[in-house]
Parts: structure tokens; sequence; C-alpha cells
């Protein structure tokens, strides 16, 4: 019996983030009252961020095998073969809460946490790309987290040095309390050479690694499972602080050791630290687990068995080792000046036990702590689909023109290079495809391959229809990837939710996961790890439902790829999938006339697959010049795009019976535009039509100039100009919360 | 050619210049260990860039302190070419090998982006493979590349034709005096650099405008 030092009282439970139910649990476990360590510990170990008890049901649901799928979900990060004894290791994972009180550490410390994901597995981290969603421009604190975020990624992942090669930026009021910041990292290891964290073996040492013990985010994910309110910035000492430079010198360190072959198992410390690493190791490994704490390294004095449970202090490691290599691997850390003590051992019985100055501080059943925690199956409802759109109530503008300078030059369309100038994507000399495009491409070092990578949601359309939304997300993940030339491999997904205790917020979960589901399914994209957050609410106003996917695709041969730019003059363009003018849901509607109105554009799966695989045979066989995958703010924007990437303008003639603003700016799914040398025009045609492919001439490239029908005539400096001049602008101006 | 480059715990560009090292000269470079008492004999010491300690204190300053620094400076002294980019001219601004300092950018942000350098002087044993005036692109990714030096070394540094690159057509990322991007010590043997020549050296880099500086290096030791 572990005698109290505190009295558990309600309060104090419901302070843990436990429910009554959840506590009354917890007492049905452990036969008596917790102590004060144990009840933190079940508050790190259940709560939503680390047990996924809503979602768990429905994750299990996704595609997670393919035959080049060698770890799915559920280790640190997910494995694919990618041939030549490599793989790719990659994960996303949010840091939206801590991002939101402290914009700069919150999201530094998300991308310090995804990359000790990957290199955890043993893999050395080659790209990351983030998905970013703001408040309203207009919102008082919008700049300051847009500065400190992007401050605060550029300063961790330069400093590691990783190429942060993509992303996503998006602003909207739904956002206004509850940003969303969500890091997504790869790394290439060998095949043979995947680090799990499953303990094996009986009084194995567990050893700590890495940078010392502090006091710094204690809590921090029992505060992401919860709502927010006005009193949120108090917890600013929740957030932990990143230190990139221990991190670097963890990443060699591990690798290094990985390589004397000392290693059994390693699992990183990040949410919920040394709690949840340990648990996670002993749980499934079915192994118990005792730690004594007095051999931690801390940074601190005098901080208790509860405190040093539940830290959340950054770059550090758990790891158990083989024995007789133990010297071996302590000289390795000694060499880059980290710390390394033995913590404890591996047991048989299947108990985590804390020891504190000599004392029993807990005693509990780790099974039950990890991979048997609570699981729920939440209460949902269908999202009511929204009332069909009359094409008829979206009058044409007056000009055409100044409605494509103006949606070029809005917050969501406008160039991101304000942001992407801040992080270095060059680093490690393998960049071959940089920000800007559709997807970013990265050499695989020492090889003819490459990577691509993209990160892809339409929030909008998840919000009008879950399911839809789920759908495209992925569609539009996988049609970036196919425009780069690459084969997409699969997806990691970070599935960002408001309350799911509300059954409206649970349906958008469940129908998104649905579309998520039936997407991967059909085209062949399994999904390998991921992030569920949950909570992002303030004030009990929720966030539009944002499952980011990020995919990763493999390019064979790096002389046959494509990229958005229109590479000559002369060139024939055309569109590949058909143009019906969906105004749903889509950018014109929501920035030209204020409506946020009409059904999501419907995806159908199987033309996905067909057009994706007509234009990377293009891509493939050198066919084509210049690709680029149709999507917000449709196929004008596509085209301005690809005239502004390659400084050459167009002619384009729309032969349509549309209005043109629903051909220029609506936003059917299942499209490319792409340029071809007139010579090769005419087999293009032909091959497609035999191929069923719908193929529409637009026009061809040349100028200075993007014209169309007449109707349009903006020179390309023009197009720059608007595109360019938001970001800029808007971060310059002063700041109103000041 | 024979070269070595230091690694400094932090530093994160070590494998990016090593392959162009490699990719120029045929020979990959020794990787030394910043803790090593010395660098073996070789024509060329690269100092690369990256975030040696973190740049915690002023960038370079701590990796200044180390152990191999000594031997540095007494190769350098003999006249051993020494080549520094990014964080490595910030360290050998440090340790006194170039004068001058590197101060954070005017903006305040890091920046990563192409700009285009004015090769102000190609009779350099760093820059003879270049025309003269010649303007070539080069990649930037720094937080603290914004040169200073007191207007008599400025002075100096101009009359000497020691300013080496300079940024051209208005493209000066970081608002350093003069738009000066790389400078050379008075033996000119010892050369700093804020842009990365290492990452524009291969087709799939998108251009080989870098790689004048290895090539000169080469063709100098032959």
């Amino acid at each position: 019996m572990i005698p109290n030092e505190i009295e558990i009282t309600p309060e104090l439970v419901a302070e843990h983030g436990l429910k009554p139910d959840e506590y009354q649990r917890i007492l049905d476990l452990i036969g008596r009252t917790p102590t004060l360590t144990e009840l933190g510990i079940f508050s790190a170990m259940w709560n939503e961020h680390c047990s996924y008890k809503s979602s768990k049901k429905w994750l299990r649901t996704l595609p997670t095998k393919g035959p080049r799928v060698l770890q799915g979900p559920g280790e640190n990060a997910g494995v694919v073969d990618i041939g030549d004894g490599e793989a790719v290791v990659f994960k996303m994972e949010s840091h939206n809460h801590p991002s939101y009180i402290e914009p700069y550490q919150g999201a530094a410390t998300g991308v310090g946490g995804i990359l000790r994901d990957v290199f955890t597995m043993g893999a050395r981290p080659i790209a990351a790309m983030n998905a970013l969603r703001f408040g309203a421009p207009t919102h008082e604190r919008t700049r300051h987290i847009v500065s400190g975020v992007v401050a605060g990624i550029g300063g961790y992942g330069n400093s590691f040095g990783v190429p942060t090669v993509g992303g996503e930026v998006n602003f909207d009021p739904s956002y206004n309390g509850n940003c969303l910041v969500n890091a997504f990292a790869a790394g290439l290891a060998d095949t043979d050479k995947i680090f799990l964290s499953e303990a094996k073996g009986v009084g194995m040492p567990i050893v700590y690694l890495g940078s010392k013990t502090g006091r710094d985010g204690i809590h921090g994910a029992t505060m992401a499972s919860a709502e927010f309110d006005d009193d949120s910035e108090e917890k600013r000492p929740t957030v932990q602080i990143g230190d990139p430079f221990g991190e670097k010198l963890l990443l060699e360190a591990c690798l290094e050791l990985m390589a004397t072959g000392a290693v059994i198992a390693i699992q990183d410390m990040g949410a919920a630290g040394l709690t949840c690493s340990a648990v996670e190791m002993g749980a499934k490994g079915n192994l118990g687990v005792e730690l004594d704490l007095d051999k931690v390294p801390c940074r601190e004095e005098g901080m208790t068995a509860y405190e040093m449970m539940l830290s959340e202090s950054q770059e550090r490691m758990l790891m158990v080792l083989h024995p007789e290599k133990q010297a071996e691997a302590e000289a390795v850390f000694r060499k880059w000046d980290l710390d390394f003590a033995v913590v404890g051992k591996t047991t048989d019985d299947l108990r985590f036990r804390i020891f504190r100055h000599g004392e029993l501080m807990g005693d509990l059943p780790i099974k039950e702590l990890g991979d048997e925690a609570p699981e729920y199956d939440r209460p949902w409802v269908e999202t009511k689909p929204p009332a069909p759109l009359d094409p008829e109530s979206v009058p044409a503008p007056n000009d055409l023109g100044a409605v494509l300078l103006k949606l070029l030059g809005s917050p969501d369309m406008c160039s991101r290079r304000w942001v992407w100038e801040q992080y270095d994507h060059l680093v490690q000399g393998n960049t071959v495809v940089r920000p800007g495009s559709d997807a970013a491409v990265v050499r695989v070092k020492d090889s003819n391959k490459g990577l691509a990578f993209s990160l892809d949601v339409t929030p909008r359309y998840c919000t009008a229809d879950p399911v839809q939304g789920g759908k495209q997300a992925v569609a539009e993940c996988w049609r970036n990837i196919t425009a780069s030339g690459a084969e997409p491999l699969a997806v990691t997904d970070n599935l960002n939710f408001g309350n799911p205790e509300k059954p409206e917020i649970m349906g958008q979960f469940v129908g998104c996961i649905k579309g998520i589901g039936e997407a991967c399914e059909a085209l062949a994209f399994p999904v390998v790890s991921g992030n569920v957050s949950l909570y992002n609410e303030t004030n009990g106003q929720a966030i539009m439902p944002t499952p980011a996917i990020g995919g990763v695709g493999l390019i064979p041969d790096l002389g046959k790829t494509a990229t958005t730019a229109f590479k000559g003059e002369g060139e024939a363009i055309y569109v590949i999938g058909e143009t019906l003018g969906h105004l749903g849901q889509s950018v014109y509607l929501r920035d030209i006339e204020g409506r946020r109105e009409g059904p999501a554009p419907h995806v159908d799966l199987g033309a996905e697959k067909r057009h994706g695989d007509f234009v990377r045979s293009l891509i493939r066989s050198a066919r084509v010049t210049a690709v680029h995958d149709v999507s917000d703010g449709g196929l004008l924007i596509a085209l301005a795009e690809m005239a502004m990437a390659g400084g050459i303008g167009a002619e384009l003639e729309a032969e349509t019976d549309l209005p043109l603003h629903a051909w220029g700016f609506g936003e059917d799914q299942a499209r490319y535009v792409i340029t071809i040398a007139q010579a090769g025009a005419g087999d293009l045609e032909k091959d497609a039509e035999k191929a069923g492919i719908p193929l529409t001439r637009l026009g061809r490239t040349g100028g200075r100039e993007l014209t169309l029908n007449g109707q349009i005539t903006i020179s390309l400096d023009k197009l720059a100009q608007a595109h360019e001049g938001w970001f800029p602008a808007y971060m310059a101006a002063p700041d109103t919360n000041a | 050619m024979k070269s070595a480059v230091i690694v400094y715990p932090g530093i994160n560009r070590e494998r990016d210049l090593a392959r162009a090292l490699e990719l120029v000269t045929g020979t990959a470079p020794y990787m030394v260990w910043h803790d090593d008492a010395e660098i073996p004999d070789v024509d060329l010491i690269a100092v690369p860039g990256g975030f040696s300690y973190g740049d915690y204190l002023r960038c370079g300053a701590i990796a200044g302190q180390a152990r191999i620094t000594a031997d540095l400076k007494k190769k350098a002294a003999k006249g051993v070419r020494v080549f520094g980019v990014c964080n490595g001219f910030q360290i050998l601004t440090e340790i006194g090998l170039l004068p001058g300092a590197l101060l954070r950018n005017a903006h305040l942000k890091f920046v990563c982006k192409e700009v285009k350098l004015e090769v102000v002087n190609s009779r350099t044993a760093f820059t003879n493979a270049y025309a003269q005036g010649q303007i070539i692109r080069c990649p930037v990714a720094h937080h603290d590349g914004n040169y200073f030096a007191d207007e008599g070394t400025i002075r100096k540094l101009e009359d000497e034709h020691r300013v080496v690159f300079r940024y051209a057509q208005g493209t000066n990322p970081n608002g350093s005096i003069n738009d000066i991007a790389g400078i050379i010590n008075e033996k000119g043997n010892v050369l700093g650099m804020m842009p990365h020549p290492e990452n524009l050296v291969e087709p799939l880099h998108g251009g080989l405008d870098g790689r004048g500086i290895f090539e000169s290096l080469l063709e100098t030791v032959a």
C-alpha cells in the first residue's frame, strides 16, 4: 500500500481532465485510491491526445496495408518501402494548442516532436512540411500568431538542418481562437535497420538519453485534450521550450548508437514525457517497467515524482539497450555531450512501478494504462447536406479580369513566399522542386530517385460535406503527387476537429474518416501513420473540420518529372478532366459573392484514378512540358499560377456553354492543366480519346500577358504584383494588438 | 586536390559541402571533428554552414573556442587555403582570420532564397574560374548575414579588392554594407562568404553557378 501524500478530491480528479466514470474505472482497476503521482499518470495516459479514446474505433476502419507498407499506424511513424533496400519513414502531428498560447515555442516544439518521431525509427530526416490554419486576417491575434508560428518552424527546422519544402497556409474565422499547426516530417532508413518501441527481454536496462528534465510542459497533453476559454493564456507554462541544437545532437548520437547494434527498443519522450514512453515500451512488449526517478537527469532541484513523470521537456529519448553494449552506447552519448543514465529495467510482471528517494510512488497495471486504455463509441449525427446551389443565383461579374486579380491577391490564394523564404528549403542539397509547385521533390541521396511530398485538405468542403471533403483531401494530395510524375505511395493524416462529445462534431469526424477511407482504398494510398487533435474549440466555437492529409510519392527517375511552370512559347495548353462549373463552396463564391453555400464538389474516385494515371504516363514518357493540378480557385487560378511560375503568358480560348466565371473559377475535381509542344498535340488528343479521358484544348502559351476570349487581358507583371503583394503587406502592417 | 571539412556540433551543411567538393575534385574530403588537435595536410580546409552550438550565443563564438581552432589558425598562417561558408564565415570572423562581423539580417528574419552575386574579384584562388564582373546565381540561407565592419576596414577591403562577391541587381537579402557577400584576407588564402555555392553545383539543383569556386581551387592546386 502506498501512502497518499495528498488527498484525492473530485475537484483534483476533474482538474486532471478525468471524468467521474473514468475515475471510477481507476478505482476498480487498482482497488484503492490512487496517489497523486498515479493520478497524474492516468491523466497523462488516458487523455484524448495520448489514448485516442474517441477516435480509435473509427481509425481502425482506415486502410493501412499495401504491398510497400512495412510499418503502419501504431509506431512513432509509418514506414514504406522505396526499393533498393531503403524506406521512407514519415508522420504528421499537431501542435495546435501550444502554438495558440505561445506561437514561437509551440510551433518550434511541434517540429521538434515530429522530427524525433522520425529519427526514433532510425531514419535521418530529409524533408519537413507544415499545414497551418490561422484566424481571419482581421482578427486581433492573427498577425502575431502567423509571425510567431512561422518564425518558430524556421527557428527549429533551419537550425536542425532539415529542408522545409512545402505545406499549406489558410485563414478562416473558425480558427480565430484555435490555430492549427500540423507538422510533417519524412526520413530515410535502410529497410533492415528500422527501430521500434516494443521492449524485449526481462531485466534489460532502460536508458534515459538527451536533455535534462525540467518543469516545462507539465500537463501539455491534458491541455491539448480540453477546450479553450478566455483564461487559456494562463496556460503558458504548459508550453515546452525547444532546443534545436540539443535535438541535432540527439539525432546524430541516436543514429550513431543505432549503428552499434546496442538498441533493442527506442521511444521518444513526446506528449506525457517519461510516463508515455515507458508505458508504451513496456505495454507493447508485454513487459513491466520499473523506474528509479533518482537517476533521471534533472535541470532543476527538488522535482517531485509527479513533476518528473509529467514533464514534457524536449529532446529526450528512452531506450532499452543490450546490457553488454552499455559502455559503448554511453561513449557515443558522452562524445555528443548528452546525458546518459540507466533509470530502470524491464520486469516480467506487467506492472509500472515508480520509485523516488527509495519509496514506491506508483504501482499500476501497465497494459490498462497503455494499449488497453478506455475507448468510447461517442454518439454522432450525420452532417446535413447543404441545399443545392442555383447557378442562376450567381451573377456574372462585370470584370472577369478584376476578379482574377482579386482572388490571386486574396489571403487564401496569394503567394506563400513570405512564409517559405523563412524556411531553409535547400539544406542537405537534395531539393529538386522547391516550395510553390504542386508537390515538393527531394532526391534520395546518392541515387537518381526522388520523393514527392504534398499536404492537403479543403476545410470548407469538409464542413459542407464531411464525406466528400475527406475524399477530396486525399484526392487532391494524390493529384499533387501525381502532377510531379511520382507514384503516390501512402499518407499520414492529421485529423483536427472540435469537441467529440458533441454529436455534430463527432459526425464530422466519422464522415471525414469515411471519405478518407474510401479514397485511400480506391487510390491504393494507405494510411501509415497519423495523429488526432480534438477539442479545437474556444468558448464553444469549433474549428472547421480539418483532416490534413500528408502524402508521399516515389519518382523512380528524376529525369522524368514535371513542374507547374510554363516552359516555352507557343505550346498547346489542355485541361484533362471535365469542367462543369461547380461553384458550391468555391473560393469564388466565398470571396467574391460572400456566400458559403452549396454542396462540396463531388469526388469521382474512378475518374481521379484514370485521369491521374494518364497524366503520370504522359510525364514519364516526357510528352508534357508542364503539369498543374486544378484545385482551389479553379482553372483560371491554375493557369495564372503556371504563367507566373514560368514567366510566360498565355492566350486562352474557352469554348463552353457555361458562364465564364463558372468555367474559370468552378472547382470540379479530377482535373490537371498540361502543356505540350504543338507537334505532340495531335497524338495526345488521339491517345486521350482512346483512353476515354476528357481532354479540352484551352489555348497556347506565349507573350507577356494572360488573355481569355477578349474578356481578360492582364500582364504577367500585374498578375505577379497581385499574387506576391498581399502577404508581405499584411505582415508589415502595424500590429493592432500591440 | 585534398580537402578537409571541419565538423562542429550543430553544423548542418557539412554533407552538402563535402558532396560538392567530391563532385568537383573527385576526392571525398576528410571530415575533421572539432575536438581533434590537428587537421590533416590538405590543400583546402572548409568550414561549413549551420548553427554551431545552436548559435545561442553570438554566431560562431563558441565554435571559435574549439580545440581545432589553434591548428586552423596555424595552417591558415602557413598559407593553406581556408573557405568558410555562412556559419563558417561567421566562425572565421570570430577567430580573426577575416575582419568584420555578421550581424542579424536587417529585416530580422531568416531568409532562404536565390540571389545574384557579382564576382568582384576573379583574380583569387577561389574565383579564377569566373570572369571578372560575372553575375552568378547563388542561394542564401541565414539569419545573421548582414556584413559589418568599421569604415576604415571597409575602405581597406574595397581598396585592396578584397570584396570578392557582392549581392547584385538589388538582391541584397540582409542589408550588408556595400552589398558585401564575401571577402578574402590580405594574403588571399582565406575566403568567407554568406551564400551557399555548394547548393548550386548539379543539374538537379537547377544550376551549376556554384561550381566555379570549387573548380577555381582545383585549377589553382593542379
